[in-house]
């Protein structure tokens, strides 16, 4: 386990709301999590659960409008980056903390050479100069393993393949050694091989300059591989947070069993994914009570009437979730959940 | 690349031969017979057939068109019906002067409409992008012909700040080419605008906001470049709305130029003198396009790919 | 007259127009009430077709009478807009041009669309060497630049307001053709025309009964906003003296008349001229409004 010292990254009740004709969406509605130094911390859920909006939040990266942080409070090293003025945001975005995005097929600048989008971060930051910096570009094309980086860095995306795009973009990400990676399905657009080499590059820069890492993703396998500990995102909340160890030994909230119980076993021949049935509520209109409850095999009275908090269980980790509380009842027949 | 180039220039050339064609048809439907006209009224018919003879009138209209097709080859756009001066030396006379016009209202177009246009997409919405695209809008809807009359009475009858009409100096121009340049300036200004409202919605922008750049080095180095490749093409082909426009701009400031070439000889009926003016300024225009193409092809290639 | 080039981005049906007549014309209807712009061009369009229609009503005066004791006088209350140069009444002149001026413009749109409705859809239907062929002709009228298409027309023809209205319909035939053409090839790609196919409908049925009327949109869009260029154009060529010819009230040839006056009596010019832009406006405002409406890609 990593050492209990100060957090570098605390979200606390943060909530990001969108303001459109339909009403407000509740895109992210209250989550906490923290982040320590040379921890990687993986969020999961399905695609509008909240993840990505999550991490755009931390950089105040959110289209406003529509959108808007509503509440809570980001501690950047004790600093919360909510009401931090937007000249100083501009100092930690790609500085303190930076991050990879999931399409890097049009992440990076069309007509702009890769080279100078990594320079140009080093220029703005760590006040280098033009040739300093573009030394310091090819250097870390190198490093991110793209051969011959001297001629790549004078290079236009086009002419790059999608894992070169996207070690590109770890390089720039990782050009001014961040303090903390945020790494949105950094994966999910390449192959399977490139993946692999990909998720293995982010960890071994990661022990070399000792940064944290938040990795979104839908991919269990992904975290599975890379992540110290998981937040389960639902409908813009946590419903979930554990050691990975303890996600995928003893998963305690449905959905998390559900999302469990939808990972392709390689052992068991079947012929289609299990997936949970039902669809997620509305971001514009969520239900009083637990947000899952009308897809939850165990739904109570109690689970429609009242949303339940996220309670901290006697192994160290948090659901939320009735089943885990004194009021739950447990009458209701339970089915049987792979 | 080259490909594309050689692939663009074969397939100019059918372009070409048609608009050629469509010249050469058009002056068929004049109606009478050209050799009566030629001859003038009491002409006996001897005189008709005659000048029939020598015109080559009596042939198949497929041998007259590849004649007439042969004869452009060699640089011949046949001769003024009213002074007998061959068309071509007429044009090379009037063509320098609408070219200046066409250039000096173009980059009008380009200065003013990206300026605008970039203007309204930095604050969208804002009381600044509705104030210009609400000009811009007017902009597309003012008769250049009836705009130039009013500028030239406001500049240069009650201000007296401009000359009224002629092609001396570079005073002379800014009213002619203003004219000429707004209504085009008004659709660059839409279309840079919207372009740029679409850049600023990718994925790269956000990317370049995530590595902490000021929002005006996001815009003029990272949105620009982009959003301005599309802006390309209507710049090319507002250079072919300009051409026709010169008609009528010149004909408002009594310039000399190629356009009002063509008004004067339609009102004279010098048939061969429209014929070639229209033909010059058409190819003139084939060429631009085919330029413009190349460069945008160059540009977009990266994009395309993505 | 620079605005030939506006709609050069094919306007494709969007799927969700495909839908039976009568909610069509309701969704019609309730775009109109949105979009709060497109009903503003509508409000301006309606005005100019009310005075069209009921210009003898409406003018003050006889619009050809001439009183050359009244010639050059500024506007007053006697007449609103002044007096030419022969003491007619500006008013009234172009209270009665709004015809001319618009039925050009709508003749005109109305012969380019027909000719080139049919070009589009022929080619976007049966494709291959019949739309090569169709589309190679469609470019070679392009390559003309801006009005230079219609002279050569009139240069041949003669001038005339009819000669004028077929010129400026002339130029306007590619233009349609190649949006007709792009929203032809999409709806042809739809299930529901090879259902009706195989159901032995023959090509005239499934073009004119099953894709025409689901590629109207983009065609009322086209013809809207080529309205606008439209009347521009027939204005200009007026005014070059190729198409109404003096005395007729035409807006074109008001002004060039109003041009020999510009020093003593500016007003002959100013009040044809903003005829023309407003009216002009008004179909621009409503051509946009409806492009927003119809086609959702479109907006922001």
């Amino acid at each position: 386990m990593n050492e209990k010292n100060k957090p570098i990254l605390e979200v606390k009740g943060l909530k990001t709301y969108f303001t459109t004709k339909r009403g407000v969406s509740k895109a992210v509605d209250g989550i906490d999590f923290t982040l320590h130094k040379g921890e990687t911390l993986g969020i999961v859920g399905e695609s509008g659960c909240g993840k990505s909006i999550t991490s755009l939040s931390i950089l105040r990266l959110i289209p406003s409008p529509p959108g808007k942080i509503a509440g809570g409070s980001i501690l950047f090293k004790g600093n919360d980056l909510v009401t931090m003025s937007e000249n100083e945001m501009r100092k930690v975005r790609g500085n303190e903390i930076s991050m990879i995005f999931q399409e890097p097929m049009t992440s990076l600048n069309p007509v702009i050479p890769v080279g100078e989008q990594i320079a140009e971060a080093l220029r703005l930051h760590q006040k280098m100069g033009r040739r300093e910096a573009w030394a310091k570009s090819v250097e870390m094309l190198k490093l991110v393993g793209i051969p011959s980086p001297e001629k790549r860095a004078k290079q236009e995306p086009f002419q790059l393949s999608g894992g070169m795009r996207q070690r590109v973009m770890i390089a720039m990400a990782l050009a001014c050694t961040p303090e903390v990676l945020i790494a949105d399905e950094p994966t999910t657009a390449l192959d399977v091989t490139i993946q692999a080499q990909i998720l293995a590059l982010i960890k071994d820069l990661q022990t070399k300059i000792g940064m944290g890492v938040i990795m979104i993703t839908h991919d269990l396998g992904v975290v599975a591989e890379t992540c110290d500990k998981v937040a389960v995102m639902y409908a813009g909340n946590i419903v979930e947070h554990a050691t990975t160890e303890q996600i995928f030994a003893n998963p305690k909230h449905p959905y998390t069993q559900g999302l469990l119980a939808s990972l392709p076993k390689i052992y068991e021949d079947q012929e289609e994914l299990r997936t949970i049935e039902g669809s997620v509520p509305s971001s514009y209109n969520m239900p009083a009570g637990c947000r899952f409850a009308s897809r939850c095999p165990y739904q109570e009275a109690i689970c429609t009437a009242q949303q339940p908090e996220l309670v901290e269980q006697s192994d160290g980790s948090k659901v939320r979730c009735w089943k885990y509380t004194e009021q739950w009842t447990g009458q209701v027949e339970q089915e049987e959940v792979v | 690349m080259l490909m594309f180039i050689i692939r663009r220039l074969v397939q100019t050339v059918p372009v070409i031969i048609g608009v050629t064609f469509v010249v050469f048809f058009i002056m068929q439907l004049v109606p009478g017979d050209p050799a009566v006209l030629l001859a003038g009224e009491g002409a006996s018919k001897d005189t008709i057939e005659a000048i029939r003879e020598q015109l080559g009138l009596n042939r198949p209209l497929y041998v007259q068109y590849f004649d007439y097709l042969m004869n452009l080859a060699n640089g011949d756009f046949g001769v003024s019906l009213k002074n007998s001066q061959p068309v071509l030396d007429e044009i090379l006379v009037r063509l320098p002067i609408t070219l200046e016009l066409a250039l000096f209202s173009i980059l009008i177009t380009i200065v003013l409409g990206m300026g605008a246009g970039i203007i309204s997409a930095v604050k969208p919405y804002s009381m600044q992008d509705v104030g210009v695209m609400l000009v811009a809008l007017i902009g597309i809807s003012l008769p250049s012909f009836w705009f130039g009359l009013m500028l030239m009475y406001f500049f240069s009858v009650k201000l007296q700040i401009l000359p009224v009409a002629g092609w001396d100096s570079l005073l002379h121009v800014i009213l002619p080419a203003l004219t000429l340049g707004a209504g085009g300036a008004a659709i660059v200004a839409r279309m840079t605008r919207s372009s740029m409202l679409d850049v600023i919605r990718q994925d790269y922008i956000r990317t370049a906001r995530a590595k902490g750049l000021r929002e005006r080095l996001i815009i003029y180095k990272h949105a620009l470049r982009n959003a301005l490749i599309p802006v390309i093409t209507v710049v090319g082909l507002q250079f072919g709305a300009l051409l026709g426009g010169t008609v009528l701009v010149e004909s408002i400031f009594a310039i000399n130029g190629l356009g009002r070439m063509i008004v004067d000889a339609i009102r004279m009926r010098d048939l061969p003198m429209v014929q070639g003016g229209v033909l010059f300024a058409s190819l003139i225009f084939v060429i631009v396009n085919l330029f413009v193409d190349v460069f945008y092809r160059f540009f977009n290639k990266r994009i395309e790919l993505n | 007259m620079s605005l030939e080039v506006k709609t050069e981005q094919p306007i494709v049906v969007p799927q969700s127009i495909i839908q039976p007549k009568e909610s069509r014309l309701r969704d019609f209807l309730s775009i109109m009430m949105v979009n709060k712009a497109a009903m503003v061009g509508a409000i301006i369009i309606l005005f100019y077709i009310f005075i069209a229609i009921f210009a003898p009503i409406l003018a003050p005066y006889d619009p050809y009478e001439i009183q050359l004791e009244n010639k050059l006088m500024p506007p007053s209350f006697e007449h609103w807009m002044g007096t030419d140069d022969k003491g007619r009444d500006i008013l009234s002149r172009i209270l009665y041009g709004s015809r001319l001026s618009m039925g050009v413009g709508f003749a005109a749109v109305a012969f380019g669309a027909f000719f080139g409705i049919i070009f589009g859809l022929v080619a976007g239907y049966y494709g291959k060497w019949v739309d090569s062929i169709i589309m190679r002709i469609m470019d070679v009228m392009l390559a003309f630049p801006g009005i230079l298409l219609a002279l050569a027309i009139i240069s041949a023809l003669g001038p005339s307001l009819i000669n004028v209205t077929i010129a400026v319909g002339a130029f306007s035939v590619p233009l349609f053709a190649r949006i007709v053409r792009g929203s032809t090839l999409e709806v042809k790609r739809l299930e529901y025309i090879d259902a009706i196919r195989s159901l032995g409908a023959n090509d005239f049925t499934i073009i004119f009964k099953h894709i025409f009327p689901n590629i109207l949109s983009p065609i009322i869009v086209q013809g809207t906003l080529r309205l606008a260029t439209a009347i521009l154009s027939a204005a200009g060529l007026s005014f070059l003296g190729l198409g109404a010819q003096p005395p007729s009230p035409e807006w074109g040839t008001m002004l060039s008349n109003g041009r020999d006056f510009l020093f003593s009596a500016p007003y002959i010019a100013l009040f044809p001229g903003m005829a023309i832009s407003i009216l002009v406006l008004g179909f621009n405002i409503f051509g946009d409004g409806l492009r927003d409406a119809f086609d959702p890609r479109m907006k922001k």
